[in-house]
């Protein structure tokens, strides 16, 4: 038996309940941490990046999912969902400490949104996700048939858009959303090889 | 000449750090509760500027010269060698040549300025500098008739500063004013805060601290400083001139172009800490805004 297969064999004895708990677990810990000091000076800004961050990899880790099946033949397909609601619990709690630790004042809300271009991007992001996450169970799959598959092509305009909010808010030239933007194209156009040079497992 | 400006808090009002700390926490406490509202906390600010802890003043910070990150100069601004150290003043004065720190220090007198101190961030702290006014040092070297504008530049040291290895910006640092406004009594060098040498990561030994203007003004350990006749170029601004103008004086109603600066967040109140709004000039209106009567400020920003 080869190592993929004897991790694929692992893989499917991990139910994705434990997947949920793991990658959860920052989020008791960042609000420990910011109670307690770990954050560092201004709390509410490092706890926003952190989950914003961490949204960007869960969701840099389900653009992994196929490319890791189709060239190496390891199989994570039943994680797929999973990283994606685990990116838009991510994405929504990054959106709750801005709206209402960070900002806070309605009135600079909405102009930020408006006026504010990596706002605007992050924001739109999150509305894309909104009907991803909705449609992200069995039921969706079924009902909406072919359609769904479509649908959630949305993810890879969301993953441009999230690396996008990224760069544009960083000030000089910052290598950490140089590499994710790399990252994250390099995956979309890994989507583009010729099938011919893909794995069959 | 010392003493020209006076704080609304003078060096009777200095309470000692411990002190200011449970102030500090009694006051969250309160604004925990919602009892203070937006208008009150600003309005409290306004009364009596509460400096902010020594931890606050020294473990956030900008210094991209040890890393970009804001606990980075904290970290890495200990391996930077501060003695000897000497300034070298050059360009329209009378007495050009490198003055060494103690010889400088020998002849200012140093006096205590609280300050808001506002980032480009949108967020900010208040400090009790110790320092001497830019402008006696300036008469030390005797400015020429001529002389328009003050270039200040950082420290470059790549062995001690793992930063700049990183072309975050254009190394090594600088900075400039407008004559007028370096020889304004607010505009100190600050060798000290709360009565101490002041941190490597604020700008030991020596550093410009202009209150009025965003942060990024206020340049840090100096190692030169010219006089010239033309505006002399700004790092941010050559990083990115659409963001970051020569005079960035601090003013609520000009944006950042990618985000707002009508309010900002005093660090230190953790989780609890609210925005508060921004004011003109940083609080220092009546003393500056007649630097720019006449000056189109969104223009000049």
């Amino acid at each position: 038996m080869s190592l993929v297969d004897q991790f694929n064999g692992a893989a499917r004895r991990v139910p994705t309940w434990a997947l949920y708990i793991l990658c959860l677990i920052p989020v008791p810990w960042l609000l420990y941490q910011g109670q307690t000091g770990g954050l560092g000076r201004e709390p509410i800004k490092a706890l926003e990046h952190a989950l914003g961050e961490i949204a960007l990899q869960l969701l840099i880790i389900g653009l992994c999912i196929t490319p890791l099946r189709q060239f190496l033949g390891v199989n994570l397909m039943k994680f797929r969902r999973t990283f994606g609601m685990l990116a838009f619990t991510y994405v929504f709690l990054h959106l709750l400490v801005w709206l209402f630790l960070d900002v806070g004042i309605v009135s600079q809300i909405w102009a930020d949104i408006v006026k504010r271009p990596y706002i605007t991007v992050g924001m739109v992001a999150f509305a894309l996700m909104l009907p991803l996450a909705m449609t992200s169970n069995n039921w969706s799959v079924r009902r909406l048939g072919p359609t769904w598959r479509t649908l959630h092509r949305l993810t890879y305009v969301v993953v441009v858009l999230g690396g996008l909010h990224f760069l544009l808010l960083t000030r000089g030239i910052q290598l950490e959303p140089i590499l994710y933007m790399g990252a994250i194209l390099g995956l979309l156009v890994l989507r583009r090889v010729p099938k011919r040079n893909r794995v069959t497992a | 000449m010392a003493h020209r400006w006076k704080n609304t808090l003078t060096e009777n009002d200095v309470t000692p750090e411990g002190v200011y700390m449970n102030r500090r926490q009694l006051m969250a406490g309160v604004a925990g509760l919602g009892l203070v509202g937006m208008t009150g906390a600003a309005q409290a600010q306004e009364d009596a500027l509460q400096p902010s802890a020594w931890e606050d003043i020294t473990g956030y910070n900008n210094f991209y010269e040890f890393g970009t990150g804001k606990e980075d100069p904290a970290r890495n601004a200990h391996m930077m060698t501060t003695e000897p150290w000497s300034v070298q003043i050059d360009g329209m004065v009378d007495r050009p040549g490198a003055y060494a720190f103690e010889d400088i220090m020998a002849k200012m007198s140093i006096e205590e300025r609280i300050y808001r101190f506002r980032c480009v961030e949108a967020w900010s702290m208040v400090i009790p500098w110790n320092g001497f006014e830019l402008r006696d040092l300036l008469e030390l070297a005797g400015v020429q008739s001529g002389g328009k504008y003050v270039a200040f530049e950082t420290l470059l040291r790549p062995e001690e500063m793992p930063g700049v290895s990183s072309p975050v910006l254009d190394w090594p640092y600088v900075e400039g004013l407008r004559m007028d406004e370096a020889v304004h009594p607010l505009t100190i060098m600050a060798t000290g805060i709360y009565g101490k040498d002041i941190p490597n990561q604020n700008g030991a030994p020596l550093r410009l601290v202009v209150p009025w203007k965003y942060g990024f003004k206020s340049i840090k350990s100096i190692v030169r400083i010219t006089v010239t006749d033309e505006q002399p170029p700004t790092s941010w601004n050559k990083s990115n001139a659409r963001e970051y103008g020569f005079y960035s004086n601090v003013n609520p109603n000009v944006d950042h172009r990618r985000w707002s600066q009508a309010t900002e967040r005093l660090i230190g109140g953790g989780f609890l800490s609210r925005r508060q709004p921004t004011l003109m000039f940083n609080g220092y209106e009546d003393e500056v805004a007649a630097l720019y009567e006449g000056m189109d400020l969104v223009k000049f920003n």
